[in-house]
């Protein structure tokens, strides 16, 4: 029944794949983890003309299918090319890779940045009058007390969100980019031999997944050094 | 802007009607995908804290992998693979020809396997939310097992998974998306193939958006409601 | 293999779809088309198929006296579905290759139209301009000659085409070594990808093309350079069928004689496809 030589020979071609769902993964994590911050800290602004734009992105990108701002991204803004020419921003979006991206970016971005507001909402406010009591100013307060605090705060959900990006990456076939799940229905369509292909690809991406729960875990453990050894007390509020 | 009022219009030539349909395929797409789910998640749940190796084993097994694994592999595997298995299922029972399984059913079930592994974690964490001492109390009060677990445990539960399975709700309807990828006219490929034949990708993804994004709103307030004026409200949320 | 099991249980849920008994003779049949490949078969703004083959189908269905409905499939899961029974036959322009021959079984060719590419008017390819030279991929010294001609037009540029299709393997056989090539779910979609820019020619059916040039949208690109037939595309456009599906076969291949016969053919494609395509014997 199970015929180790056809695994054999999709496991090469599927491992091709790898590497450009890794980095469609890590550019747009990378990315996204820096808007999310900057957006997260933006809406600590009282003004509603910093928080309000911010909040309409984050329902938007939480609000609609990857798939369709993929979509949108590719196929939609390919009609405005003497638009973006004229800006100058064509060569970017010519490139499948580049739409991905984006797509992938703002999606992360908007999830990353809600859970990096919550959490430094969960910061208690009696540290924050602490830092500011003793001098430090909103920036030193933000660095050593509120951020350090928040992004541990963060960590567990954070991961969540980096598993549905390394899935997502696999929308990044719809756009002609062979990544992994390109190269997996390829097969599929090529040999039509469904299951094989799917326990091999889905091999790959629970590799991929169980290596960043366990990076995170060892993340997780590092920023919690102080923590050690004492009676928790923070570590119920994450869910 | 007088030409996408055309193309979304709802007269001859216009595609509001079929991408108000498609919308309401999505909408019972996801809610029978959601419930099946529910099911499949209980189940999975359940296994989970039971003191059996096995059935802990694969129900952690289940929802690893299809937490793990893209969506889209999956339903490409139902998809290709659902049929022939049944098929041979068919043939193992000495049936003949061939069995087909139809896009809205492969697409709901593959909704309710992925939604299912995303709701056996909320259903176990709400389970493990309960106070020890409800249980007790059930016991003191001489409740059977199921007297203890339809009286008791289950009003808890279902109001501490109430946030966490409105998460999943949102999930399920943003995947629903992708069953367009075999075949099912739903709101995505319904904007796809009006994209598709009058060229005009921008208009009709961006109509696609606004209807998710209003399903999503409606859905995700009635959610909302349900958590905050239930009568079994938990005190603190 | 629990996912199987989970399956079977739910599909029993749903009520099981149990196609056509193979042998006996069919009182109703399903056929699948694309609906996505303008103008032998698409989708109109009501949601209703149309085009060359949705015509011709029913015009077969007419001939065999026996009840059809046509579904849409999306191109890449056309042979797996046709397989596993989720309907009878497959009418999508898919050439009789003989990779496909493998798996399923082909009626006669009922249109025989050769591929080409469409570039820009002003690029090089381009400005060489639609020739209607056909070579045959069996005569392999002429049509090596003629893609060792296009070849250098092509270098470095990127061509579009659709996925599992013999024209993608046709572009990677001949052209991969020159040329960048992007695989797309649907022709639509890489034609918005030509118009927009992103890919520098495609490589289709010509008749296809020439459809979708007729666009205004598209009135800067040209059909250019021969068409090729034969070889890896096979024998021409058939209709699939499953290989145990005999008698059918039979009832399609009789139906299409008598459609070439009396000149339907001939009028569907001119209507249709602006050129004959009935397959010469």
């Amino acid at each position: 029944m199970i015929d180790f030589s056809f695994f054999l020979e999709i496991l090469p071609k599927l491992l091709a794949g790898l590497p450009l769902t890794m980095e469609l993964a890590l550019t747009s994590i990378v990315a996204g983890f820096v808007l999310a911050v900057t957006l997260a800290l933006a809406q600590q602004s009282e003004s509603p003309f910093v928080v309000l734009p911010i909040r309409g992105f984050v329902a938007v990108f939480r609000g609609t299918p990857l798939l369709v701002q993929i979509f949108l991204t590719y196929y939609g803004l390919g009609q405005f090319r003497h638009q973006l020419s004229a800006i100058g921003l064509w060569a970017v979006f010519r490139e499948p890779y580049w739409c991905a991206i984006i797509a992938l970016t703002l999606n992360t971005t908007a999830y990353g940045s809600e859970i990096l507001r919550g959490a430094i909402q969960s910061v208690p406010r009696g540290l924050v009058e602490a830092a500011r009591s003793v001098g430090l100013s909103t920036y030193l307060t933000y660095r050593h007390v509120i951020l350090p605090l928040a992004f541990r705060q963060a960590l567990p959900s954070y991961g969540n969100e980096i598993i549905l990006m390394i899935k997502g990456t696999s929308l990044a076939s719809i756009v002609t980019l062979m990544e992994v799940t390109g190269i997996a229905q390829g097969l599929i369509a090529q040999t039509y031999r469904a299951f094989e292909v799917f326990i091999c690809a889905g091999a790959i991406y629970l590799t991929l997944n169980f290596a960043i729960i366990r990076a995170l875990a060892a993340l997780e453990y590092w920023m919690s050094r102080h923590l050690r050894h004492r009676p928790s007390t923070m570590s119920d509020a994450a869910s | 802007m007088v030409d996408a009022f055309r193309l979304l219009g709802f007269q001859h030539g216009g595609w509001g009607a079929a991408l108000l349909m498609a919308a309401s395929v999505t909408v019972l797409l996801s809610v029978l995908g959601f419930a099946l789910g529910a099911v499949f998640g209980g189940l999975a749940a359940a296994g989970r804290l039971r003191n059996s190796k096995v059935l802990r084993f694969l129900a952690l097994g289940y929802c690893t992998v299809f937490r793990g694994v893209p969506d889209l592999l999956t339903i490409y595997l139902l998809y290709y693979g659902g049929s022939v298995a049944l098929t041979s299922l068919g043939h193992s029972l000495g049936g003949s020809g061939f069995v087909g399984v139809p896009a809205f059913a492969t697409g709901t079930l593959a909704i309710a396997i992925i939604s299912g592994a995303y709701q056996a974690e909320v259903y176990r964490g709400a389970y493990l939310a309960i106070d020890q001492g409800q249980h007790d109390a059930a016991c003191a009060l001489g409740l059977n097992r199921l007297q203890r677990l339809r009286q008791v445990i289950f009003p808890q539960l279902l109001r501490y998974a109430l946030p966490g399975l409105g998460n999943v709700w949102q999930l399920v309807l943003k995947d629903s998306s992708l069953i367009s990828v075999i075949g099912l006219v739903e709101l995505m490929r319904q904007a796809q193939i009006a994209a598709g034949s009058t060229r005009e990708p921008f208009i009709f993804y961006i109509a696609a958006a606004l209807l998710y994004l209003a399903i999503a709103s409606v859905t995700g307030h009635a959610f909302y409601r349900l958590e905050r004026k239930a009568p079994w409200r938990v005190r603190s949320a | 293999m629990k996912i199987s099991r989970i399956a079977a249980i739910a599909s029993v849920l749903f009520g099981l779809v149990q196609a056509a008994v193979a042998q006996e003779t069919p009182k109703a049949i399903t056929i699948a088309t694309e609906g996505a490949y303008a103008p032998w078969n698409f989708t109109t703004a009501d949601g209703k198929l149309d085009g060359f083959e949705v015509d011709l189908a029913n015009d077969l269905c007419g001939r065999m006296k026996i009840e059809c409905k046509i579904v849409a499939q999306d191109w890449d899961g056309m042979i797996p579905a046709l397989t596993v029974g989720k309907f009878d036959v497959i009418m999508a322009s898919m050439f009789i290759t003989e990779k496909r021959l493998k798996i399923i079984e082909f009626t006669q060719p009922y249109a025989v139209d050769p591929s080409g590419f469409a570039v820009a008017k002003d690029s090089e390819l381009g400005k060489l301009g639609i020739s209607n030279e056909r070579f045959k991929l069996e005569n392999e010294a002429s049509a090596q000659a003629a893609i060792d001609k296009l070849k250098p037009l092509l270098k470095g540029k990127i061509i579009g085409v659709q996925a599992a299709t013999a024209n993608l393997e046709f572009v990677k056989k001949y052209f991969s070594d020159v040329a960048e090539i992007r695989e797309y779910k649907t022709t639509e979609q890489h034609d918005l990808d030509l118009a927009a820019g992103r890919i520098d020619a495609l490589f289709a059916q010509q008749t296809a093309l020439a459809a979708t040039l007729s666009k205004p949208e598209f009135s800067d690109y040209t059909l250019a350079g021969p068409g090729f037939v034969g070889g890896l595309f096979g024998l021409g456009s058939g209709a699939g069928i499953r290989k145990e599906d005999t008698k059918l076969k039979d009832m399609l291949n009789g139906a299409i004689d008598a459609a070439t016969a009396d000149g339907t053919i001939k009028t569907l494609s001119l209507k249709w496809l602006k050129s004959d395509v009935t397959p010469v014997k």
